[in-house]
C-alpha cells in the first residue's frame, strides 16, 4: 500500500477548459465521466427501486392485485435484474468510483484513454435509452415488454416474445456490453501503464487492483454474451436456427453461453465491493489491510476460478453426472479465496482503533451480509441440494445477500467514504447512521424470510402464491417498504450536505486514510499530479 | 529497428522529459455523436426488421452515416495529434495495451461462435434432445447437408490470406529501414489480396450447397465464416487508411503505431481463419 512517503504534485484549483453542459457532454476529466457515472446509476437505481417495490407490493399478500396481467410482473423482474445490474451496480462500481479514483490512487492524471473514457459512457445512456424502449414495444403476445427473465433463455426470448421487445433488449446489451468492453481496456492500461514512478504492482492499493482484475472479467466475458445475443438475434429475426431443435439447433448451447459470461459477470460486481470495502476497514481500524498479498491473488483467484464454475447455474438441465460433480467442486473452491478475504478483513479490524464513522458501518454490514450471501451460496453450489432449491426464493436470497446488499453496501460505504472527496463538503454523520441502521434492518427483514420460503419451495418469478406462504411474504414485504424509506433518508443526507455546504478538508478521516487522494484538496484540482508523484 | 516502446517508456520513467508524460485530450464531440448514432444503429434495425416506418431503412441509414462519421473524424483528430507529436512514450505504450485488449476481446468473441461449432461437431448425438437429435442424425455435418471440398476453394482462401499477411508484414519491415516505396507497394500487394480474398468468399457464400436458415450447419457456417470476412473487410479498410497516410508522407520509421495495429489486426483475422480453415473446413467436411 502506497503508506510511506508522498510527495504530492498537484497543482492549485484551476478551472476545467469547458463551462456550462459541454464541460460534461464533451468530457475527457476521469473526474467529471466518474460523476456523470455516479448520477446515471443514481437514476437508474431509482427505476429500478421502484419496479422491485412494485413486486413486492404484489406480493404483500397472494392472489393478483396490481398485475392482471402476470406476463407484465415477469417483465418487471426481467427490468429489475437487468436494470440493477447493467445501469447501477456495474456503473456506480467500476465507471463511478472507479473513473474518480483509480487514476488519483495510482498517482495518474487521468484515465489512458479520455475520449473512450466518455464514449463508455454515452454508450450506457444509448443502451438504457434502448432498454427503456423495450418496455413499450410488444413481447410476448398480448403485453408490452421482455417478460424472459435476465438471463433471455430461448426458446422463451425466440418463439415465446415475437415482438420487437426482445430485440430492443439484445441491442441494448450489445451497447453496454460494448461500453465495459471499451471502459476495461481503458482501466487496464491505465493501471499497467500510468502508476506514479515508484509505485509498483504490490504496492497498489486493493481497490485499484479490485478493478484490475474486474477489467480483465469484462473483456473476457462479456464479448461471449454478445456473441450468444448476436445469435439470439438471427435466431429471432433471420431465421437461424442456433438454439432452435426443429433445425437442430441446442437451447442449452445458449444458457453455457450465458453463464460463461454470466458468472464471471457475478464477481464483476463484487470484487470492485471488495475493494471498496479494504480500504474503508483499512482506513477506520487505523491499520493498513492485514495479509495485503493474500487479498490480492485471493482477488486473483476469485476472477479466475469464476470462469470454470459456469455450469453451477445449469444442474437442472441434464448436465451427466460427472459434470454436474466438476462444477459442484470447482464452485465449492471458491469459497476458499472468498474465506481469506473474510478472515483478512476481521484480522485488520481485530487490535485495531476501530472508528465507527458512517462508512465503516456500511463496510462492516457489508461483511456481515456478504458471508451470509456467501454461506447459502455453498449450499445451493452442491447439484443435490440444488436439485431442490433451484428457481425458488432461496436462490432469490442468495443472490440478493450478496449482490443487492453486498455491493450495494459496498457502493454506499464508497458514496459516505469518497463524497467528502468528490464534493468537497460533509455528509450529516446522523443522517448516515440513520441511513444505515434502517437500511441494514429492512433488507434483512425483506431477505432472510426468503430463505425459509424458498427452502418451502416457493418458485421465483410468479406473481401468484399458495395461502401457504403468506405469512413470510407479508414480512418480506414490510422488509422492502423499510429499504424505500432507507433511500429516501440517503437522499434527505446528501440534500442535507448540499444545503449546508460544510466544507471537508483535504483529509477527513484520519491518519487511517492512506491512499493518495486524501493527499488531494477535496474536491481535487481538475488535473491533478500534472508533475508525477514519487512514491517511496 | 524501432526502439521497442517498452523500452523508450522505461527510458521515459527513469528520467521524465521536461513536458507532461501523458497526453492529456482536449474535450471532445465524438464521443457523445458516435454513442447517439449507433442508439439510432440500433432502433433503426428493429423499425427495419419490423417495418415499422417508412422508409424502413431511413434511421438506420442516418446511424450508419453517423457512425462512419464518427469514426473518420475521431480518428482524424488522433491523427493529426500523433503527427503533431502529442503521443508521449507513455501514451504510445498505453496505445499497444489499447490494441492488444481490443484484439483480446476480438477473440472472445471469436470464441462463442466456435464455442457453437463444436457444441454441433463434437457433440452431434444428445439422447435427451430427441427433436434435435431427429434432425442432426447423430453426425457433423449434419445428415442431408452436402459440404464443399475444403482442398478446392477454401484452401485457396488460406493462400490468398496468409500471402496478404506476408506482404504487411514486408512493407512494416520495408518502413523500418526507411523505405517508403516499399511500404507502399506491400500495402497494395496486401490489400489487394485483402479484396480478392473478400471476393472469393463471396462468391462461395452464394455457391454455397445449404442454407443459412433452417439448419444449424448453416447457422454456424455463415455466421462463423460471416464473422471473420466482416473482420477482412474491416482490417481491409485499416490498411487503406494506412496505404493513404503512407501517401501522405506519414509514418516515420520510428513512429507508425496506426500501421503496427492494422499489422496486427491483420494477423489476427488470418490466425482466426486457419481455425476455421482447420475446424470447420478441413477437419469436420
Amino acid at each position: 500500500m502506497a503508506d510511506a512517503t508522498i510527495t504530492p504534485g498537484a497543482k492549485p484549483l484551476e478551472p476545467g477548459p469547458l463551462v456550462g453542459w459541454r464541460r460534461y457532454v464533451y468530457a475527457t476529466n476521469h473526474k467529471d465521466i466518474g460523476t456523470l457515472y455516479l448520477s446515471f446509476a443514481l437514476i437508474a437505481s431509482l427505476v429500478g427501486t421502484f419496479l422491485s417495490i412494485a413486486m413486492r407490493l404484489e406480493l404483500h399478500e397472494p392472489g393478483l392485485q396490481y398485475f392482471t396481467n402476470p406476463q407484465i410482473y415477469n417483465v418487471f423482474v426481467t427490468a429489475h435484474g437487468l436494470i440493477m445490474i447493467f445501469f447501477v451496480l456495474m456503473p456506480a462500481l467500476i465507471g463511478g468510483f472507479g473513473n474518480w479514483m483509480v487514476p488519483i490512487m495510482i498517482g495518474a492524471p487521468d484515465m489512458a484513454f479520455p475520449r473512450l473514457n466518455n464514449l463508455s459512457f454515452w454508450f450506457l445512456v444509448s443502451s438504457f435509452t434502448l432498454f427503456c424502449s423495450s418496455l413499450f414495444f410488444p413481447g410476448a403476445p398480448g403485453s408490452d415488454g421482455a417478460g424472459t427473465g435476465w438471463t433471455l433463455y430461448p426458446l422463451l426470448s425466440t418463439k415465446g416474445h415475437p415482438g420487437p421487445s426482445v430485440d430492443f433488449v439484445i441491442l441494448s446489451l450489445h451497447l453496454a456490453g460494448a461500453s465495459s468492453i471499451l471502459g476495461a481496456i481503458n482501466f487496464i492500461a491505465t493501471i499497467l501503464n500510468m502508476r506514479a514512478p515508484g509505485m509498483t504492482m504490490h504496492k497498489m492499493p486493493l481497490y485499484v487492483w479490485s478493478i484490475l482484475i474486474t477489467a480483465f472479467l469484462l473483456v473476457l466475458a462479456l464479448p461471449v454474451l454478445a456473441g450468444a445475443i448476436t445469435m439470439l438475434l438471427v435466431d429471432r429475426n433471420f431465421g437461424a436456427t442456433f438454439f432452435n431443435p426443429e433445425g437442430g439447433g441446442d437451447p442449452i448451447l445458449f444458457q453455457h453461453l450465458f453463464w460463461f459470461f454470466g458468472h464471471p459477470e457475478v464477481y464483476i460486481m463484487a470484487l470492485p465491493a471488495f475493494g471498496i470495502i479494504s480500504t474503508v476497514i483499512a482506513t477506520f481500524a487505523g491499520k493498513s489491510i492485514f495479509g495485503y498479498l493474500g487479498m490480492v491473488y485471493a482477488m486473483v483467484s476469485i476472477g479466475f476460478i469464476g470462469f470454470i464454475v459456469w455450469a453451477h447455474h445449469m444442474f437442472t438441465v441434464g448436465l451427466n453426472a460427472n459434470t454436474q460433480a466438476y462444477f459442484v467442486a470447482a464452485s465449492l473452491l471458491i469459497a476458499v479465496p472468498t474465506g481469506i478475504k473474510i478472515f483478512s478483513w476481521v484480522a485488520t479490524m481485530w487490535g485495531g482503533s476501530i472508528e465507527f464513522r458512517t462508512p465503516m458501518l456500511w463496510a462492516i454490514g457489508f461483511v456481515f451480509l456478504f458471508t451470509v450471501g456467501g454461506v447459502t451460496g455453498v449450499v445451493l453450489a452442491n447439484a443435490g441440494l440444488d436439485r431442490v432449491l433451484h428457481d425458488t426464493y432461496f436462490v432469490v436470497a442468495h443472490f440478493h445477500y450478496v449482490l443487492s446488499l453486498g455491493a450495494l453496501f459496498a457502493i454506499f460505504s464508497g458514496w459516505y467514504y469518497w463524497f467528502p472527496k468528490m464534493t468537497g463538503y460533509l455528509l450529516s454523520e446522523t443522517i448516515g447512521h440513520i441511513h444505515f441502521w434502517v437500511t441494514f434492518i429492512s433488507v434483512n427483514v425483506l431477505f432472510f424470510p426468503q430463505h425459509f420460503l424458498g427452502a418451502a419451495g416457493m418458485p421465483r418469478r410468479i406473481a401468484d402464491y399458495p395461502d401457504a406462504f403468506a405469512g413470510w411474504n407479508f414480512v418480506s414485504s414490510l422488509g422492502a417498504y423499510g429499504a424505500a424509506c432507507g433511500a429516501v433518508i440517503f437522499f434527505i443526507g446528501m440534500a442535507e450536505a448540499f444545503y449546508r455546504k460544510r466544507p471537508a478538508p483535504a483529509n477527513p478521516w484520519g491518519p487511517g486514510a492512506t491512499t493518495l487522494e486524501w493527499t488531494l484538496s477535496s474536491p481535487p484540482p481538475y488535473h491533478q499530479f500534472e508533475v508525477q508523484p514519487r512514491i517511496s | 529497428m524501432a526502439i521497442d516502446p517498452r523500452l523508450e517508456a522505461e527510458m521515459a520513467r527513469a528520467s521524465p522529459p521536461p513536458g507532461p508524460a501523458y497526453q492529456l485530450v482536449e474535450p471532445s464531440p465524438w464521443p457523445i455523436r458516435g454513442a447517439f448514432s449507433a442508439l439510432l444503429l440500433a432502433s433503426g434495425l428493429i423499425l427495419w426488421v419490423y417495418n415499422l416506418i417508412w422508409p424502413p431503412w431511413i434511421v438506420f441509414s442516418l446511424g450508419a452515416v453517423g457512425v462512419a462519421a464518427t469514426m473518420i473524424g475521431w480518428w482524424r483528430d488522433v491523427v493529426r495529434e500523433g503527427e503533431a507529436h502529442e503521443h508521449t512514450p507513455l501514451t504510445q505504450l498505453s496505445l499497444h495495451y489499447g490494441m492488444l485488449l481490443f484484439i483480446g476481446s476480438e477473440v472472445m468473441f471469436f470464441v462463442a461462435w466456435f464455442w457453437a461449432f463444436f457444441n454441433s461437431a463434437l457433440f452431434p448425438g444428445d439422447s435427451i434432445q430427441v427433436v434435435r437429435d431427429k434432425v442432426i442424425g447423430g453426425v457433423w455435418p449434419p445428415q442431408g447437408i452436402e459440404t464443399d471440398d475444403p482442398w478446392g476453394l477454401p484452401l485457396l482462401m488460406t493462400a490468398i490470406l496468409l500471402t496478404s499477411a506476408a506482404a504487411v508484414t514486408w512493407a512494416h519491415g520495408r518502413l523500418e529501414k526507411g523505405d517508403r516505396r516499399g511500404l507502399k507497394l506491400g500495402l497494395i500487394v496486401g490489400i489487394a489480396l485483402g479484396v480478392i480474398f473478400t471476393c472469393v468468399q463471396a462468391y462461395d457464400f452464394t455457391h454455397a450447397s445449404f442454407d443459412y436458415s433452417g439448419n444449424i450447419y448453416g447457422a454456424v457456417f455463415f455466421m462463423a465464416t460471416g464473422f471473420h470476412g466482416a473482420h477482412v473487410i474491416i482490417g481491409s479498410i485499416f490498411l487503406s487508411v494506412c496505404l493513404l497516410r503512407a501517401f501522405l508522407g506519414q509514418f516515420t520509421p520510428k513512429e507508425h503505431l496506426g500501421l503496427t495495429f492494422a499489422a496486427w489486426y491483420w494477423h489476427f483475422v488470418d490466425v482466426v481463419w486457419l481455425f476455421l480453415f482447420m475446424f470447420v473446413y478441413v477437419w469436420w467436411a
